[in-house]
């Protein structure tokens, strides 16, 4: 097991960042935890790190209890969203510098700064100060810090953030195979949907200071638990509207309806909160597992790929993301084409119920 | 953010607090003892309760050094924090120039305060000191060991050149801190200068200036040192500051009873006014 | 509003500059038409902020001209260049509320009170400010200041042209999306013109009517998303836009035809290149291209799993090739084979497009 927190809770103040979690991270994977700005990310981060003892609940690492013991003394590496380095040592240094503090001999550390610097394309800046490079660069050297001191828990709080949209996508393809090789166990917080599909992994979501669901990355996108969990894994975001089962129909204002199919056929007759992604509601050709919606268009965008329209559905605010480029006017009443086996019903708890 | 507790910093902590204790708790005590005694010498003490800070509050010598005190403080704050406040801005952010005035201002902070005292004691003599010469030289009859006025300036003159310093440094600071984005975005909006003054700089200065406050408030009010050397309390007590009559009635009249009520009644005064100023201060900051 | 015109921009930020690359501008030339929505995009480095504060007159450009409307503006101040900036960070004045953020621009140029408050009011309406108007600006979230930034260049009727430079960076995902959307449908009701730096592709080929790629200073193609995803005339803007960008592979010229790894390649170049010819390379996107058993046998090497599609990394020889395939298309496990879609393949020599 790498890291299992029981019933781990965070009291400041009179506010609870954390509420009682339970999360079990296996050894060497490689685990995200997804949610935005103070969901409680960080804090659970520090939580894991030693940063910051629980106010209540147990932390386990490799089988044994860690709670309350000083992250100095656990084998932690932590990468930050501000490119954290010594501004005073060159790259050579801040990466060697773990090294340095493990008293290990000179030769051997220079065999593994090397050989990190090889791996992170960083062999021509050893020389440098982190002032001279690019935040790509800067970044890269906090990440070899972090992985020259071979620590079985590797935490990384949004490394990417503030970079480049392209050096993120080069960064986010070599992350995992960074550390695969490791064997350490990689908790990466974001709070880009995005960047947690194409991560991979597992997934834990949170809201609000609670884990929500954890689970394999692209079941979790597939098969939210609650439209919470649904809510903070989508962007775009994930198009609601309430419709009512009657007998063998699904009927959502406006005369739109459409036939209960074999797997929904258990649902009680009831209210529900429909939940399907934009890119299962779609413009162009029908599809046969599809139904016809006429939709008002509000704001299109086009971008090059693909095309992202807001529509106006029965009053709710849906978005359609389609493959290609559609034209469009706006203003025009437009059909859409929802794929009826792709729809999430949730109750009025915000449970699943059915998909 | 709370960090791991950790047992072993009161190993660190303990000498301190016996240090701090041995220098500066167990005199205070001997203060509250004294304040509420009477002796005559010979280590006899006889209980007089609130006596003396009845007789320290009634006396109006006491009230006396005390509006001098309020006058002299309240003169040199308002004349150091908007003279501090203008020479930080008319300082440059950048370029070559930084390192010089950044030295320069900090010269005045780094004279012993007795020998400040005694500069310009010399420098303000009406028959040899530099300035005192020149001032009479121009026609105005300036001789600050014999006029009160001229004393109270020329305290007030030694003052503002010894501290303003602090004030612009740490205003410098806080200035330093605003990004560009602000004063771009001033100058798209057509701005006046007073605009940005007024409506970017300051505001975001509020906090450093709060600290300069503070600590000229505090400093001024305890003044001793300077005036000291300076003026000796003269011509006659027009300079007596609070804390100068406070030694003057300790060790000159020995008269340790009243002595140890005006200290305690003092230490009260700025204590409270330090909180009320930080309050006032910070009230914003919690809205 | 105006026309605005680039002569012979170049700029550095050294006193004596040498050579080229001490320009952080190499040479622009560019008209911008009005009303039109454009984005500058590139990435760090490549002069886009430079470019954006020559043209609001932050900067003034070390030689050429800056012409609104054939009047020479390169030595008019910022503020009688009639522009509005938005900030990358929020910029709001904390100690007034949000309607006096939002008339200042206004009282600063003598406006009468009354059409003050009816020009804020609008404005508050058009960004959802309206139930913030008396609140103190510096308690609101990132992106209510952002929309204040905003309003500040909105609120005046004479601006020629709204700046934004890199406005959502530190907007949340989920909110980012709906600013963007916003700021499009400002777009489309106020018809101003609108320029938009970024180094996020999906923001600039969303908004933008027209898109103009930078790269180390200098312009390196100008057109629609459509024209850039679908001719990108040199390898860079392949790279930089599409997620994941577009693949260029080793291409030789023989018998009349390109090859790669040996295999004839169709491509929509008409004027192809003599046998023989350096440095050619063909370009392809991973949207374009297919698993075809009759095309060029792959490995295939990750399968990634993004929800809406999966990304298939396949090699051929020591070749890296990317594909996009549908969510729930079937992944060939034996002999797969590919192809690429010959109308959307092109050929570059030196790294620039052969028509």
């Amino acid at each position: 097991m790498g890291i299992e927190l029981k019933q781990v809770s965070k009291r400041v103040g009179a506010e609870m960042h954390i509420y009682e979690a339970d999360l079990v991270l296996e050894k060497g994977g490689f685990n995200i935890l997804l949610g935005t700005t103070l969901s409680g990310k960080t804090t659970l981060m520090r939580l894991m790190a030693g940063l910051e003892a629980p106010t209540s609940g147990e932390v386990w690492f490799d089988d044994k209890n860690v709670t309350g013991v000083r992250v100095q003394k656990r084998e932690v590496a932590m990468v930050y969203q501000a490119f954290i380095n010594y501004p005073s040592f060159t790259v050579f240094d801040n990466i060697a510098s773990p090294l340095r503090v493990a008293r290990l001999p000179d030769a051997e550390i220079r065999k593994r700064v090397g050989e990190i610097a090889e791996l992170l394309k960083l062999s021509p800046m050893l020389d440098r100060m982190p002032d001279e490079l690019s935040g790509g660069q800067q970044q890269r050297t906090a990440l070899g810090r972090a992985l020259v001191k071979n620590a079985p828990l590797v935490l990384l709080d949004e490394p990417l953030a503030n970079l480049d949209y392209k050096l993120r996508e080069e960064l986010r393809d070599e992350l995992p195979k960074l550390f695969e090789n490791t064997g350490a166990t990689v908790v990466y917080a974001t709070s880009e949907p995005q960047e947690a599909l194409m991560l991979g992994g597992h997934t834990a979501t949170l809201h609000q200071g609670r884990i929500t669901q954890y689970g394999v990355t692209a079941e979790i996108f597939r098969k939210p638990n609650t439209l919470i969990s649904a809510r903070v894994f989508s962007d775009p975001p994930m198009n609601t509207a309430i419709v009512d089962k009657q007998g063998d129909t699904f009927v959502l204002a406006d005369g739109i309806r459409w036939p209960v199919s074999g797997k929904y056929s258990a649902m009680a007759d009831s209210s529900y909160t429909l939940g399907i992604h934009p890119h299962h509601v779609t413009l162009g050709e029908a599809r046969e597992d599809s139904i016809a919606i006429n939709g008002l268009v509000q704001v299109a965008e086009i971008s090059g790929s693909e095309s992202i329209v807001h529509v106006d559905i029965a009053g709710n605010p849906w978005v359609s993301a389609t493959q290609g480029v559609h034209p469009f006017e706006v203003g025009d009443s437009t059909e859409l084409h929802m794929q009826v086996e792709r729809c999430l019903y949730f109750d009025e708890d915000g449970s699943l119920v059915a998909s | 953010m709370s960090k791991t507790t950790n047992q072993k910093a009161w190993i660190f902590v303990i000498p301190v607090v016996v240090l701090v204790a041995f220098n500066a708790l167990i005199p205070l005590m001997t203060v509250v003892n004294y304040s509420v005694q009477e002796t005559f010498g010979n280590n006899v003490f006889f209980w007089e309760g609130v006596k003396w800070f009845e007789e320290v509050l009634n006396s109006s010598r006491f009230h006396a050094s005390f509006l001098r005190q309020l006058a002299f403080t309240g003169t040199i704050l308002l004349i150091e924090i908007p003279l501090g406040i203008a020479v930080a801005l008319s300082m440059p952010k950048k370029g070559p120039w930084v390192s010089v005035c950044l030295v320069m201002m900090a010269l005045p902070l780094l004279i012993p305060w007795n020998v400040v005292g005694a500069m310009w004691n010399i420098f303000a003599l009406p028959d040899i000191g530099l300035l005192g010469r020149m001032i009479n030289g121009l026609g105005i009859n300036y001789n600050f060991t014999q006029q009160p006025a001229a004393a109270w300036i020329t305290t007030i003159v030694m003052d503002v050149w010894h501290w303003t310093s602090l004030v612009v440094l740490l205003s410098y600071a806080g200035l330093c801190a605003i990004p560009d984005a602000y004063y771009q975005a001033a100058k798209i909006d057509g701005a006046s200068a007073w605009a940005v003054f007024w409506r970017i700089q300051l505001p975001k200065m509020k906090r450093v200036l709060t600290i300069a406050i503070l600590l000229r408030f505090m400093d001024s009010f305890m003044i001793y040192t300077e005036p000291f050397v300076l003026t000796g309390g003269g011509p006659g007590n027009t300079t007596t500051f609070l804390s100068i009559d406070l030694v003057k009635i300790a060790l000159g009249q020995f008269d340790l009873g009243p002595a140890a009520a005006m200290s305690l009644i003092y230490f009260f005064v700025v204590l409270l006014l330090c909180w009320v100023f930080y309050t006032l201060m910070m009230r914003d900051e919690e809205q | 509003m105006a026309k605005i015109t680039l002569e012979n921009i170049r700029h550095s930020y050294m006193p004596e500059p040498k050579k080229n690359e001490d320009y952080a501008l190499q040479q622009i030339d560019a008209e911008w038409s009005d009303g039109s929505a454009y984005a500058l995009l590139g990435p760090s480095g490549c002069g886009k902020t430079t470019l954006l504060n020559i043209i609001s007159g932050l900067l003034t450009p070390s030689e050429g001209r800056v012409l609104f409307d054939e009047s020479d503006v390169t030595d008019t101040p910022t503020t009688e260049r009639q522009i509005a900036q938005v900030f990358q960070f929020p910029v709001v004045y904390d100690t007034m509320t949000v309607f006096d953020n939002l008339a200042f621009p206004l009282r600063n140029r003598g406006i009468a009170e009354d059409k003050v408050k009816t020009r804020v009011n609008e404005v508050a309406k058009m960004l959802d400010l309206e139930n913030s108007l008396n609140k103190r600006a510096a308690g609101l979230t990132a992106d209510g200041k952002q929309k204040i930034s905003l309003g500040r260049g909105l609120v005046r009727e004479d601006v020629n042209v709204i700046m934004f430079d890199e406005p959502l960076t530190v907007i949340d995902p989920h909110l980012k999306w709906l600013l963007r959307s916003k700021l499009k449908e400002l777009h489309q009701q106020l018809g101003r013109t609108m320029i938009y730096v970024t180094h996020d592709q999906t923001e600039a080929l969303t908004f933008a009517d027209h898109v103009v790629v930078m790269y180390d200073g200098t312009v390196v193609q100008v057109g629609t998303p459509i024209e850039l995803f679908e001719h990108p005339a040199h390898t860079f803007v392949g790279h930089f836009i599409g997620s994941p960008g577009m693949n260029i592979l080793p291409c030789e010229m023989s018998d009349g035809a390109a090859h790669f790894a040996g295999n004839q390649v169709q491509t929509a170049c008409t004027n192809l290149p003599s046998n023989g010819s350096d440095n050619i390379e063909v370009g392809v996107r991973p949207e374009f291209v297919e698993f075809d058993d009759e095309g060029l046998p792959v490995e295939i090497i990750k399968v990634d799993d993004l929800g809406r599609h999966q990304i298939v990394l396949a090699r051929h020889d020591s070749n890296l090739i990317k594909m996009i395939v549908a969510e729930d298309a079937q992944i060939p496990s034996e002999n797969p084979c590919i192809s690429f879609s010959p109308a959307q393949t092109r050929l570059y020599k030196d790294s620039w497009v052969i028509d």
